[in-house]
């Protein structure tokens, strides 16, 4: 029934001070699948991609992916075995251009963590600057490539911000509400953007709020609260489960 | 030959630098600046500016401890002469080699460290090595008095091929003595070669890394680079310029003392470079030469000349002129430095190259109201 | 035991004046989140208040000398001991600890000026650049020192009564090896006053609590809609004043030179660095022991086994603190971790 699982988060803790951010959450993320984390502000979404991305470090509980086990790793390392994260709040290089914003991430990809040689030149990396293009025009940003990153709208600036994630081709792509404080036609875009990539059997894990987003892409949503995960399923499982609107909506409608 | 490749606009930028370069003597001349020990300055702090840029402007890493590299490289070069031989190409490969060598050391262990932390971290490195060179290293570095070449020096090249000299050896290339204007175009050549080198850096992916390490170092991370390797790179690359520098100093005048090492001088390269412009390519080289020129010329300055100056003006105006002037000339010429380094950070952070580049848009503006500026300086 | 008492001591007199500086400059950045490298340049200003305090106060005129009579000889006789006779003369001999009193309206106005001219415009640039145009006004303000007062170092020396030196040993039940000067206890004293002063500033005034709230959170109190920009300034000008008394004391201790100032301020920075950026605890703390341990490092016995070891010891422990321990004895968590 399951197919294979990419990642595997088992039994992770992690308290700031007193708070329970998380508290013995396991989650699995089938290959090929877009899993959503929905929950209220504060119940760990957020800490639990930083754990993914070794931001934090678990006080306990492990993550693997591929089989390989990413607690304790670097953030470069992690981001080296496939997993590339899309920032919240745009990270971009903001005195950067839009091309080098997209160009950045593809060497990583390509190689390897630290290669260094002076004595190539930028202009010779017709490969790299193509594939870069064509990202950023797919994400309707092929009219900016040479403005300064730094001065763009909010909204280009989190596509942007997805660019530089899809660039690199990641096998695990985290997206940390890649659609807030976009305006619906750009909600509506992105939405399309990652149906397309999802073809191409890119497994997504991605936090939103906009309901609209998660119903469009989710093949499996985990509701987090208060830390911990109080269910798991199917769309159409969740929308009817009166734990989740209970405690996620007040028992409002979804 | 794709090493030597470069883009059109940059191969005519490269052709421009070596001519202004070989043909300083010339044009210098009219403001007095056109011999050869004021050259050699300009050539010798160019280049230790050009590499500190490498770290400091492209990186955004300020280190307070880039004299200690200079130093490093005058004494080993001075060694090179009294061991080796009193050819300058074993001495300023040695030089150059040996501050590579301290700085892959004081590199590793600071760049562990960012911001100020980094920048006391790389003071504290320096002062060490001042302090030791007047202390423990007296054997090595002669102490106050300062390392010389003797006539008797072993030089166990020069042995070899029974090369005499004089009373006071001087450095050699060919046969040629590297004082005067064989010294300078020597240092001028190694100069286009840094500057060739600091070009290619700009222009390469490894350039762009590390303008984007400094914007966003995390982000960096999360997107699949260790940062600290491109760091230390760029350290150690910036301390070989540094060395090089300070040894190209031993070349023109074979001597070497601890004052090199000492933080003013780290703070001195920090001026020349955001006089001219943190990150920009001929930024750093301008600022330097600028330094070296007007230290030159107020350092020559003193009350009389300026008397002799302000001549034509009635005799209490004059003593009024001359005594507001009088204590940022001469001695006081390092009063005008700090002067100058406070205004060039309040007015002008982005350096000369940035001020020229706004005056000439501003003018732009004026004479086509409707074309648009949008490329950026190199 | 002697020696290791005699080494403690001697340490705790620079380590003091570390403190002092130390307080003073942590203080600063704590609050105004400014990397000050004119701190150095203050301590200098305060020594040279004591240097001008002298110079005023022996201003002379040449007088005829009675007591040569074969011929015309002039003596030079400060005005003090022309109108005051006796009492003048005393007053010219407490210069140093009178000069106080000149220096702390004066430090306090450089200060206040420094801060109102320059530094306010540097809160919201990067550390890069606050580092560098201090560091400018520092060579600035060493450089109008030296076009006064010349390059060589000003004896100013301690009060008679004090210059001597105190039999430590015998209070202790140690031996009479264990002497130490007077005025270095003095001083010990001082900076030990002065400290306690700022922290009973801090802690028992509404003003301070504001500062160590600032401290804490610096958003947070601008948000509590409290005048965070004028208390920054008066911050400035204590830690100025702080600086500057460290300076004026130090003087019998140090000649003054125009460059001292340079010499403490990399010092002093390795100290709050060794405490911890921002942690006033950890400024003196770490100033007394850095202080103690240089002092150390300079016994023969030490220098034997490690020759050098005086002139690196607090570069060395700087170094190995910061990659040990990053945020220094004392610091707290994400101050200056960009």
């Amino acid at each position: 029934m399951t197919g294979n699982i990419v990642l595997n988060i088992s039994y992770v803790d992690k308290t700031f001070g007193g708070l329970q951010a998380l508290s013995n959450v396991n989650l699995e993320i089938e290959e090929g699948k877009t899993h959503a984390i929905i929950g209220p502000n504060g119940a760990g979404k957020s800490t639990l991609l930083n754990v993914c991305v070794g931001r934090i470090k678990p006080d306990r509980g492990t993550v693997t992916f591929n089989g390989e086990i990413l607690t304790g790793k670097e953030p470069f390392e992690i981001n080296q075995l496939g997993v590339a994260r899309v920032f919240q709040t745009p990270e971009i290089f903001p005195q950067l251009s839009v091309l080098d914003n997209v160009m950045i991430p593809a060497f990583a990809s390509r190689d390897g963590s630290f290669e260094f040689n002076p004595f190539t030149l930028l202009s010779d990396e017709t490969k790299i600057r193509d594939e870069a293009l064509r990202v950023l025009s797919d994400l309707g940003l092929g009219d900016q490539v040479n403005n300064v990153s730094g001065s763009m709208s909010r909204g280009d600036k989190r596509r942007l911000e997805l660019a530089m994630g899809l660039i690199q081709r990641p096998k695990l792509l985290l997206l940390d509400e890649p659609t807030a404080g976009m305006s619906r036609a750009d909600t509506n875009r992105t939405i399309e953007t990652l149906i397309r990539i999802k073809e191409r059997g890119m497994t997504k894990v991605i936090i939103e709020h906009d309901m609209h987003v998660v119903f469009s892409l989710a093949d499996k949503i985990s509701v987090l609260a208060q830390g911990a995960i109080i269910a798991e399923g199917a769309p159409d499982e969740i929308r009817g489960n009166p734990k989740v609107q209970e405690a996620y909506l007040g028992g409002a409608q979804i | 030959m794709k090493l030597f490749k470069l883009s059109a606009k940059d191969a005519i930028m490269m052709a421009v630098f070596i001519a202004v370069v070989l043909t300083m003597p010339i044009w210098l001349k009219p403001i007095g600046a056109g011999y050869p020990d004021l050259l050699q300055k300009f050539a010798i702090f160019g280049l230790f500016a050009i590499g500190f840029n490498i770290l400091f402007g492209l990186t955004g890493y300020l280190s307070f401890g880039h004299a200690a590299f200079l130093g490093v490289g005058s004494y080993t070069a001075v060694w090179s002469f009294k061991l080796v031989s009193m050819s300058v190409i074993p001495a300023v490969i040695f030089g150059t080699v040996l501050a590579g060598l301290f700085a892959v050391v004081i590199g590793y262990v600071s760049l562990r460290r960012t911001g100020i932390y980094f920048s006391i971290l790389t003071l504290a490195f320096a002062q060490m090595c001042y302090k030791m060179a007047y202390s423990v290293l007296t054997p090595i570095t002669n102490g106050e008095t300062g390392l010389r070449v003797l006539r008797d020096d072993p030089r166990v090249v020069d042995a070899m091929f029974g090369v005499e000299q004089n009373a006071v050896p001087v450095g050699e290339l060919f046969g040629i003595n590297m004082q005067g204007y064989p010294g300078f175009y020597f240092c001028a050549a190694m100069l286009i070669l840094g500057f060739f080198i600091a070009l290619r850096i700009f222009r390469s992916p490894f350039g762009m890394m590390l303008t984007a390490i400094k914007t966003n170092q995390t982000r960096m991370r999360y997107t699949g680079f260790n940062t600290r390797p491109y760091l230390l790179v760029a350290f150690v690359i910036s301390g070989m310029y540094a060395g090089m520098a300070g040894s190209l100093m031993a070349v023109t005048d074979p001597l070497a003392g601890a004052e090199r090492m000492q933080w003013t001088a780290s703070g001195e390269v920090v001026l020349m470079t955001i006089l001219g412009g943190v990150g920009t390519l001929v930024g750093p080289i301008l600022g330097a030469g600028i330094i070296k020129y007007f230290e030159n010329i107020f350092s020559a300055i003193n009350e009389s000349t300026l008397h002799q100056a302000f001549d034509f003006l009635p005799d209490s105006i004059d003593n009024v002129v001359v005594a507001i002037i009088s204590p940022f000339v001469g001695d006081g010429w390092h009063l005008t430095l700090g002067t100058l380094f406070v205004v060039i950070v309040i007015f002008l952070p982005g350096g000369l190259v940035d001020g020229i580049s706004r005056i000439r848009k501003r003018f732009s503006r004026k004479s086509h109201a409707s074309s648009t500026t949008g490329a950026s300086e190199g | 035991m002697d020696a290791i008492f005699l080494q403690v001591l001697n340490g705790l007199d620079k380590g003091g004046a570390y403190a002092l500086i130390a307080l003073g400059l942590t203080l600063v950045f704590g609050t105004l989140g400014v990397v000050n490298f004119a701190h150095g340049a203050l301590f200098m200003l305060g020594a040279f208040c004591a240097v001008t305090f002298q110079f005023m106060m022996t201003a002379s005129k040449q007088i005829k000398d009675e007591s040569i009579t074969f011929f015309d000889a002039y003596k030079e006789v400060p005005y003090l001991e022309i109108w005051f006779g006796h009492v003048g003369t005393v007053l010219i001999d407490w210069v140093v600890p009178l000069s106080i009193i000149m220096a702390i309206p004066v430090m306090l106005l450089i200060g206040l000026a420094m801060e109102r001219g320059l530094i306010r415009y540097f809160y919201k640039r990067s550390h890069a650049e606050q580092i560098l145009v201090t560091f400018g006004l520092a060579i600035v303000l060493q450089e109008i020192i030296k076009s006064f007062f010349g390059a060589n170092p000003i004896p100013t020396p301690a009060p008679e009564i004090v210059a001597g030196s105190a039999n430590i040993g015998a209070l202790f039940g140690l031996g009479d090896s264990v002497v130490y000067p007077y005025w270095r206890l003095i001083y010990l004293a001082f900076s030990g006053l002065v400290i306690f002063a700022v922290f009973a500033f801090l802690q028992f005034t509404t003003f301070g609590m504001v500062v160590r709230a600032g401290m804490a959170d610096r958003e947070m109190v601008g948000l509590l809609g409290i005048n965070v920009e004028r208390r920054f300034t008066i911050v400035f000008g204590i830690a100025a004043v702080v600086a500057g008394l460290a300076g004026v004391m130090y003087t019998p201790i140090l000649p003054p030179d125009y460059n001292m100032g340079m010499e403490f301020l990399v010092l002093s920075f390795v100290v709050v660095v060794v405490g911890g950026m921002g942690s006033l605890g950890g400024a003196v703390s770490a100033g007394f022991l850095l202080g103690i341990l240089q002092s150390f490092a300079s016994m023969n016995e030490v220098k034997a086994i490690i020759p050098g070891i005086d002139q690196i010891i607090i570069y060395l422990v700087a170094v190995i603190i910061l990659l040990t321990r990053p945020r220094g004895l004392m610091g707290r968590k994400g101050v200056m971790e960009d």
